[in-house]
């Protein structure tokens, strides 16, 4: 079997730890208040919006990477 | 943590021994039934019976229901609840072909019983730099968890004994990241799920006598989510599962829609004349985590399930060292 099977898990991985160091950095300070009862609501939609976007900022690098990795092997 | 013990070792063996005494009758019955498909990797007609599933959800039902007599946790009610729908999801595909939206709604209502048992944290932890809260986003991270894992594991069933073997690797890692999280409940609750897979793995290993179907691959994948959840290890237990998640991305990345693998019709890989598989020259077939395997030669059925297992193995030594990393903050 090719190692690179290996090296991409452990991208995935690396990507996984640098992905959580970053929401915790941006989406944990993150308190939008002055909206009452709405507040969490808010927050909330905030939260999920740069979450979801972190998420295809993943999928799109590892995308590349695949592509780096893979390449040689089917010509993608 | 001692009287842990108890409960533990009880709960496993009627975890094990229930799957392991059920199987051979449930066998018989399919058999009976003439349930039984082609296996598309064997020399001639050969054919094996499915699914596994009621032999599993059996031993999962019956050794944690034990174990929710000693500890009395929703987080255990959950376990068994949402575990038991995506059975029930996975069945009536067996029974009755579904499109390929069925399996993500229904695991997604699958997931309702963690909800409203309340059986989770809304926070998030990340290895090295804490935990984020997200009370509201993380109702949809509780759904989300749920369907990627039944539709992980389920994609990941591509050969004789790989769901099964691939689960006991990344159950048992699971469990001894939350022992080293020191989350001792759930942990124990948590044994069953490697041990009904070691059970299974005596019957669908090379030659199956039986495949899991969609209800055992489900039954496995939305228990193996629901303890992620309720045992607040989400990012760990991604980890565990990493080969299935690649195997997944490749697909989706390939395909670019959700649709049923029995959809498609260009051929990932194909069988050599000495029954070995290799992969197709077919640039429309989908990447898939076997195809990358045996791209460099063919290999038996055999190998690309011990590779399957060694990259199980990596993921869940990386899982472990995540445990150990939780404990580590930056900041």
């Amino acid at each position: 079997m090719n190692g690179s099977i290996f090296g991409f898990l452990f991208l995935m991985w690396i990507l996984i730890l640098i992905g959580g160091g970053i929401a915790v950095t941006i989406l944990g300070p993150i308190s939008i208040t002055g909206y009452g009862d709405l507040d969490p609501l808010i927050n909330s939609i905030v939260k999920g919006g740069i979450a979801i976007s972190l998420s295809f900022i993943w999928i799109f690098v590892l995308t590349k990477l695949k592509n780096l990795i893979f390449r040689k092997t089917f010509n993608f | 943590m001692t009287e842990l013990i108890v409960p533990g070792i009880i709960t496993s063996v009627i975890a094990f021994f229930t799957v392991y005494f059920s199987m051979p009758p449930l066998i018989k019955i399919l058999h009976k039934n003439n349930q039984a498909v082609r296996d598309i990797h064997k020399k001639g007609e050969v054919m094996v019976v499915r699914p596994a599933g009621p032999s599993l959800i059996l031993g999962v039902i019956a050794s944690e229901a034990v174990l929710y007599a000693f500890l009395q946790l929703n987080e255990i009610l959950a376990i068994i609840f949402t575990t038991a729908i995506a059975f029930l999801i996975g069945y009536v595909d067996d029974k009755r072909v579904m499109g390929g939206w069925f399996k993500p709604i229904g695991l997604a209502v699958a997931a309702l019983p963690i909800i409203f048992l309340g059986a989770y944290e809304s926070d998030l932890a990340f290895p090295l730099f804490g935990a984020v809260q997200i009370p509201i986003l993380y109702i949809a991270i509780i759904i989300f968890m749920i369907v990627i894992t039944g539709n992980t594991i389920n994609s990941i069933d591509v050969a004789n004994g790989i769901a099964s073997g691939f689960m006991v690797i990344s159950g048992f890692s699971l469990s001894i990241a939350l022992f080293i999280l020191q989350n001792y409940e759930i942990a124990i609750a948590s044994l069953p799920l490697g041990f009904i897979a070691l059970a299974f793995y005596k019957y669908h290993k090379i030659p199956s006598k039986i495949f899991p179907g969609d209800s055992g691959a489900l039954t496995f994948g939305a228990m193996y989510g629901a303890i992620a959840i309720v045992g607040q290890v989400e990012v760990i237990a991604a980890v565990a599962l990493l080969p299935a998640i690649l195997n997944s991305f490749l697909f989706l990345a390939s395909v670019k829609r959700i649709v049923e693998h029995r959809e498609l019709n260009h051929k990932p890989v194909e069988l050599t004349e000495d029954f070995k598989l290799r992969a197709t020259n077919d640039k429309k077939a989908r990447i898939s985590l076997v195809r990358l395997i045996v791209a460099g030669k063919a290999l038996s059925e055999r190998e690309v399930a011990i590779a399957i297992f060694k990259l199980a193995l990596f993921s869940g030594v990386l899982a472990i060292i995540t445990a150990f990393m939780m404990e580590v903050k930056l900041q």
